[in-house]
């Protein structure tokens, strides 16, 4: 009997821990992976949670399935996850099927810390009702310091410039992006890309001066491949995100360096799903996340810059290595002096033809 | 003849029971009870089968031409819409546009707009956000105050409403069901004037689809060249060597295919294993590193390797059974021993070679993961191209239509095979 009653007392103090464990709310947060979510968990993450007991963060990797898990989670009406990371166009096209919730930015985000409305503090990077902006990258071309003579190349026409620099280039396996280099380097102006673009004769231009290049182009599809492809010397140069460069220049120091011009300039953000379990704490977290101090704050873990124009000049230096991060943004004046701005509309409107006709290209070998 | 103590003839012939009842009526009761016992046995297997394969298969069917979101989101617009003559050159009337404007605005308010800009937009380029822009305008519109026609205040919101083709392409996609999936999946698409092929620089799915088919028989074959040897060596060593050898098929197997196929990016690339090798043995120079992956061949060698157990084993179960005393009967009768195999052993084999081809064919026909991280671009197969639509276009209706047209293939191939080689010759062992 005192056996049968030890027994279940020590079920039942097990029993209540479980319960106050389960007590805590669990918020899934989705992201990118690798070294990103480890700069969002720092910067926004842990101090979310210590400022808000009884919360708990929980990471998922899956942001490139994002827009076709959370389908299937509505479809099943089961949706699980709290706040997504997504890129703009899928914030879109997720917000278009209504599976994201529409947010009241003067609501739902935090004042700039200057004072300014959220509205003004993000600008232009609030392109759908559904995005709330986080950060702003570039894609833009790395190259081997060791392999391009004296004159390292300086601008976009360059790449596609095989006589001054011969070798093999690494380009993303996407239309985006490489359709305006292409224009670009053909010697459309960086404004009239996308007007160009609209047209027929404007794809055929691109894809014209894409060929000159294609027997010569290595196409790569993770955002770790051209890091890797120039320190294995596979490549003399490849477009990369700005904050892969980065890493390959400054914390792994190969002999690889990057140039800004007509760099590729994308915001990524965040979503709050339809039927979000935590409606609430998810609220609270993006705008406890999307704040001043905490976009700024996350520049010291990568070389990504704030959203907001108000964090621009609280941006410090990096958390290990000590180095001012300003200058690695890709929103500093002295890499911002020729700005290709991926038009989301306009990639929202063409994706699945351009991408059809890239395909198309690419298998004609 | 003698009857059974327990069965009595009645008087019109047919069988009693000793109690009376009709034998046929027992018999019958009996073998239904034993059916019935039978299928409660099977029960669990089909029901797993009919929840876990044959109903998202009917699913994808669906999916492929389903298109009810139209009629949907414009639900008085389509029956005005479909009195519309599409060729006459005219806008549709007034009428359109007004059930239109009020359809949309419902379907604004609803927030469920722009999911049919979304659809048409796969069809013709810019719908999606001309569905955004007016569904953005439209919030302001009260259709009471309205001052000029509705067509009028369409167009105003956007000069493209003015154009023809949109009302057209509302028109032909606003049916329950809609082919235009499949006339992708095939590089035609509807026009005007009918079917008709796509530009040449948007055509891919023949192509792929060709592409497919070619690489999957070419692997097929390459298993059988390579497997065929080393399952007769196993089959024909002492069990307890060839329990070791057989060790070394199966560890590969057990591996995980990422790692296998890391390995291979390892060993094939330009600054890989095998380059370096042949660089420094002089047998090429330092610029002309071969180029074995990223392309057809990293392909072909990556899933050759990966698919050669499921030769193999198949092919030893069969050789294993082969008694050996056939061909030393032949080689006694005079045959050569290269006779003696064409006309002894191999045909014994052929069921094991047809069981085998059949294993790998289809399994490559629906190879994924090798091809994407080793295919480069022309390695690359149509279920890379069914995981694009699903997860990064989000185009599942062409998904499922190019993921039907591949089981077609399939099953037409395996019909094929049943007419020529005849699937009771298959043996797994």
């Amino acid at each position: 009997m005192k056996m049968f009653i030890k027994c279940s007392l020590a079920t039942a103090i097990l029993a209540a821990s479980v319960t106050t464990a389960q007590a805590e709310t669990e918020l899934v947060v989705v992201s990118w992976g690798g070294a990103y979510t480890k700069s969002q968990q720092k910067a926004y993450s842990v101090p979310f949670m210590e400022a808000n007991k009884g919360i708990k963060i929980i990471n998922d990797d899956s942001s490139a399935e994002a827009a076709s898990k959370l389908r299937a989670q509505a479809e099943a009406g089961k949706v699980t996850w709290d706040v997504v990371d997504v890129l703009p166009d899928i914030a879109i096209a997720l917000c278009d099927e209504g599976l994201a919730v529409e947010i009241n930015p003067e609501k739902d985000l935090a004042k700039g810390a200057d004072g300014s409305s959220a509205k003004d503090d993000f600008g232009d990077a609030l392109i759908s009702p559904c995005f709330i902006p986080e950060i702003v990258y570039s894609t833009t071309i790395g190259y081997r310091t060791d392999k391009v003579g004296d004159t390292p190349p300086s601008t976009i026409a360059d790449v596609f410039d095989l006589k001054k620099y011969p070798g093999k280039r690494a380009l993303n396996k996407n239309p985006t992006g490489n359709l305006e280099w292409a224009l670009i380097a053909d010697g459309v102006a960086i404004k009239d890309v996308y007007k160009e673009l609209a047209t027929e004769a404007g794809v055929k231009r691109a894809f014209k001066k894409l060929d000159t290049i294609k027997k010569d182009v290595v196409w790569w599809t993770k955002g770790a491949q051209p890091g890797q492809l120039l320190a294995d010397g596979e490549v003399v140069m490849a477009s990369a995100y700005n904050g892969r460069l980065f890493s390959a220049i400054v914390e792994n120091k190969q002999p690889v360096g990057m140039m800004w011009d007509a760099q590729l300039f994308e915001l990524d953000g965040y979503i709050i799903p339809k039927g979000a379990p935590h409606m609430k704490e998810a609220m609270a977290y993006v705008k406890f996340a999307t704040d001043t101090k905490r976009q700024a704050d996350q520049a010291k873990y990568i070389s990504y810059g704030p959203a907001r124009k108000s964090s621009a000049a609280l941006v410090g230096k990096h958390a290990e290595l000590g180095i001012d991060m300003a200058p690695h943004m890709p929103t500093n004046p002295a890499n911002a002096k020729n700005v290709l701005y991926k038009d989301i509309n306009f990639w929202a409107d063409h994706k699945d033809e351009l991408a059809e006709k890239f395909e198309a290209w690419l298998a004609k070998g | 003849m003698s009857q059974s103590s327990s069965t009595l003839k009645t008087a019109d012939g047919s069988l009693q029971m000793a109690d009376g009842s009709s034998l046929k009526a027992n018999l019958e009761r009996s073998l239904r009870r034993r059916k019935r016992n039978a299928l409660l046995l099977v029960a669990p297997l089909f029901l797993f089968i009919l929840i876990t394969f044959l109903v998202p298969i009917f699913d994808m069917l669906i999916r492929s031409v389903d298109n009810k979101i139209t009629a949907e989101i414009l639900p008085t617009t389509i029956p005005l819409l479909a009195n519309w003559d599409a060729k006459s050159g005219k806008l549709p009337d007034e009428s359109v546009f007004k059930a239109f404007i009020n359809d949309a605005q419902i379907a604004n308010k609803a927030k469920i707009i722009n999911r049919l800009g979304k659809r048409l937009n796969y069809e013709k380029s810019g719908t999606s956000s001309l569905f955004r822009k007016t569904g953005r305008k439209l919030k302001k519109l009260d259709p009471e105050k309205l001052t000029s026609t509705y067509k009028d205040a369409l167009i105003k919101i956007d000069k493209k409403w003015a154009n023809i083709a949109i009302w057209q392409l509302i028109q032909r996609e606003s049916g329950r069901y809609t082919n235009s999936h499949f006339l992708s999946a095939v590089d035609t698409e509807n026009s005007p004037d009918g079917i008709k092929w796509k530009d040449e620089d948007s055509q891919i799915y023949l192509n792929l689809f060709k592409r497919t088919l070619w690489l999957s028989f070419l692997i097929t074959f390459l298993t059988v060249l390579l497997g065929y040897p080393i399952a007769y060596l196993l089959a024909s060593l002492k069990t307890k060597t060839s329990n070791l050898l057989m060790i070394l098929v199966l560890l590969p197997f057990w591996t995980s295919l990422l790692v296998r196929t890391s390995a291979w990016i390892a060993l094939l690339q330009k600054e890989g294993v095998i380059n370096d090798v042949l660089v420094t043995i002089g047998l090429i120079s330092e610029d002309g590193r071969l180029a074995m992956i990223h392309n057809q061949t990293g392909t072909i060698i990556a899933m050759t390797h990966i698919l050669l157990p499921f030769m193999i084993l198949p092919l030893f179960s069969v050789m294993k059974t082969i008694n050996p005393s056939y061909v030393r009967a032949a080689r006694s009768m005079g045959a050569t021993s290269f006779t003696a195999f064409r006309r002894v052993y191999f045909p014994n084999t052929v069921a094991g070679i047809g069981a085998g081809g059949i294993l790998v064919f289809i399994l490559s026909i629906g190879y994924y993961i090798t091809p994407a991280l080793v295919g480069g671009t022309q390695g690359t197969l149509i279920s890379n191209f069914i995981a694009y639509h699903i997860s990064e276009s989000l185009n599942w209706g062409l998904a499922a239509a190019l993921g039907t047209l591949l089981l077609l293939l399939v099953l037409a191939l395996y019909i094929l095979y049943d007419k020529v080689v005849g699937i009771d010759n298959m043996k797994l062992g």
